[in-house]
């Protein structure tokens, strides 16, 4: 009667562990897109930069020997020199080293963000598509009333609200991110939570619990994720924004936003001073937008050759 | 059959899916897909449903497994009613019912192994020790005609049947006592089809299962059931056992779908019944007989009363139809009222 009773032990063939292979795939389809490589280990380095520079005082001193906020007259407006590789600014400070030391606060500010958008949207996005009705209806307003204001302005509002500082920009970020997030997750739910398997897992008898992380948030990790990195991309950039309008950083933070804006009055006499941080902010914002690509294109299982 | 015990009685069955509309989003209209149906399924027999596209023959397996919630009626699983049960108590009770799924594709979570699936099935429902679950995969594996080492790859890996048969896997690794096999070989090429129904038969012999087979197939149908149900727009419309239906069908849409399967016989000539328009919306089903806008021997009385499921003295027990006239048309009492154009005489 019984399909279990009668077992027959069968050796188990020695085979990677499913996990393993799964792993292993998707670094395999990940390195063969070779700007998405370049944009990790751009990341990899501009993070490894930013901990060591604000966290070892020794390695700091060896990477950039003039302190970022030391105020040096006699030296303003250099231009790119061997002394001072990116040309000191209006006030005669380093600016490669106002940059390397900027990267934290940008890095933290564009992960911190994404972060806190993430905890609080994804869930949104799946309970509002998973149980659908009245709590979807309910959710989903809520989110388009944020998505109704343009981004920026959304984040100039509460940072008005709040006032200006960083903590106070990278929570506005975060809000601004949410919606992006509810939505994104809401579609791939909906989606996901009509395939067949999810009809055929609740047949056996699964919770809703372990049908949402097992088997519908999977699916929906990787839009997620890459979401996010190109989402740490706009992070960046608002909150660039909102430093150079004052709102962000406060002087003499050598947040990349502002220090755009202390270019701004010499971009005619002295335009290495706009020019460096502008290129900084689009690395970074061009590293995650490619990695993000790559990871995209990496996670998709149909994609496997 | 009909001396073993009930299984599944399924009663006054609805389902309606309501219609948005409006700014409010408020409920304009209801699809009718299933309309008070009521039926049986003893233990160890195969009753497959049959019918069109649209007549709600999948809907009726979702409902009985409440893959979507019923509107109204009752089904009953071993005399417990399923329908007011708990959700939790309903999860515990899964493991008695399962469902085998159209799609061989869909029906399997591509990040999944194989392993991993039938794992996760023997968990949720506790039936296998830790333990001994290495050993039950292998065999069920064998089981369903793979290799044990196959385990451990990924839907993707397969071919459709292959998959097919890994979606049986995963159905029978909680020994259910009922499958709902959703349209199960519909999506295979015949010859396949062919080793799956075997299977199914094979597993229904050793593990005295109990089917219920959806299909719009007759082959197929007239292959695996014991009994047929039809369905037309939400409602049964006959009922019986499969040579009765085969050989004696009583209501007109049977005998119009019956005629629909092609003979292996040059030289046999046969009445093809070609049925004129579409289905009607099961949003606005048709007053009276759901079939009269269709059917050659409408009358009045057809377009205003209902026609119940009867069992009228020339027919075999358990045999019922849903047509006022079924000994008036099958005395030949009662002629057709429409023009006869759409019967064609095949060669």
């Amino acid at each position: 009667m019984s399909l279990h009773a009668e077992s027959t032990a069968v050796p188990r063939e020695k085979v990677e562990s499913p996990r393993v292979k799964s792993i292993k795939d998707f670094f395999r389809r990940f390195t063969k897109n070779k700007p998405a490589v370049i944009g990790f280990f751009v990341i990899l380095f501009l993070v490894f930069l930013a901990i060591t520079v604000s966290s070892f005082s020794r390695f700091d001193i060896i990477i950039t020997p003039h302190d970022p906020s030391t105020v040096n007259l006699v030296d303003r407006f250099q231009g790119p020199s061997s002394e001072y590789w990116f040309g000191t600014d209006h006030m005669g400070r380093d600016i490669f080293s106002r940059i390397v030391h900027g990267m934290i606060l940008t890095l933290g500010i564009g992960f911190v963000s994404v972060i806190m958008g993430g905890i609080i949207g994804v869930p949104l996005g799946i309970i509002a598509g998973f149980y659908g009705g009245k709590i979807d209806a309910i959710i989903m307003r809520f989110v388009d009333v944020l998505l109704a204001f343009p981004g920026i302005l959304l984040a100039l509002a509460i940072v008005s609200i709040l006032g200006g500082s960083l903590i106070n920009v990278t929570i506005a970020v975060a809000i601004y991110s949410v919606p992006g997030f509810a939505r994104i997750v809401r579609g791939s739910t909906l989606a996901t939570k009509k395939l067949e398997y999810i009809d055929a897992i609740r047949a056996l008898g699964a919770t809703d619990t372990r049908i949402i992380f097992l088997h519908v948030l999977p699916n929906v990790l990787s839009p997620i994720i890459v979401n996010a990195t190109l989402y740490i991309a706009t992070a960046i950039l608002t909150a660039a924004g909102l430093s150079f309008l004052g709102l962000g950083a406060q002087p003499p933070a050598p947040e990349w936003g502002a220090m755009l804006n202390d270019g701004r009055n010499h971009l005619r006499d002295a335009g290495h001073i706009a020019f460096f941080p502008g290129l900084a902010i689009l690395v970074v914002v061009l590293a995650f937008n490619i990695f993000g690509d790559g990871l995209r294109d990496a996670l998709d299982p149909k994609m496997k050759n | 059959m009909n001396h073993n015990k009930e299984l599944l009685k399924v009663q006054h069955l609805k389902q309606y899916f309501p219609i948005k509309g409006g700014i409010f989003g408020r409920t304009v209209k209801h699809v009718k897909a299933v309309d008070d149906i009521s039926f049986t399924v003893y233990e160890g027999e195969t009753v497959s449903i049959v019918g069109e596209s649209g007549c709600g023959k999948s809907t009726t397996g979702r409902a009985i497994l409440r893959l979507d919630e019923p509107t109204d009626g009752e089904v009953k699983f071993n005399g417990v009613d399923l329908l007011t049960m708990s959700k939790s108590n309903m999860r515990r009770m899964r493991k008695d019912m399962q469902i085998i799924f159209q799609d061989p594709y869909a029906s399997l979570n591509p990040r999944k192994t194989v392993r991993q699936m039938l794992n996760e099935a023997m968990e949720i429902q506790q039936v296998v020790p830790r333990s001994y679950r290495n050993e039950t995969i292998a065999e069920l594996m064998e089981t369903v005609g793979l290799k044990p080492n196959q385990a451990d790859r990924f839907p993707h890996e397969f071919s459709g049947g292959q998959r097919q048969r890994i979606g049986i896997a995963r159905a029978l690794s909680v020994n259910p006592k009922l499958i709902i096999c959703d349209e199960a070989v519909s999506a295979l090429d015949v010859s396949i089809q062919a080793q799956i129904l075997n299977l199914l038969k094979k597993f229904q012999r050793e593990l005295k299962l109990t089917y219920l087979f959806i299909s719009h197939d007759l082959g197929v149908v007239r292959h695996i059931s014991d009994r047929i149900i039809v369905m037309y727009l939400g409602k049964i419309v006959e009922i019986g056992d499969k040579t009765s239906i085969f050989n004696n069908p009583q209501h007109p849409y049977t005998k119009a779908l019956l005629s629909a399967i092609p003979i292996p016989d040059a030289e046999k000539r046969k009445e093809r019944i070609i049925l004129r328009g579409d289905v009607p919306s099961p949003i606005d089903p048709p007053v009276g007989c759901r079939f009269h806008t269709r059917c050659p021997f409408v009358t009045d009385k057809c377009r205003e009363e209902e026609p119940e499921l009867v069992n009228d003295d020339h027919m075999k027990s358990g045999h019922q139809a849903a047509c006022h006239y079924t000994v008036a048309i099958d005395s030949g009492e009662h002629q057709p009222t429409r023009e006869l154009a759409n019967v064609r005489q095949n060669t």
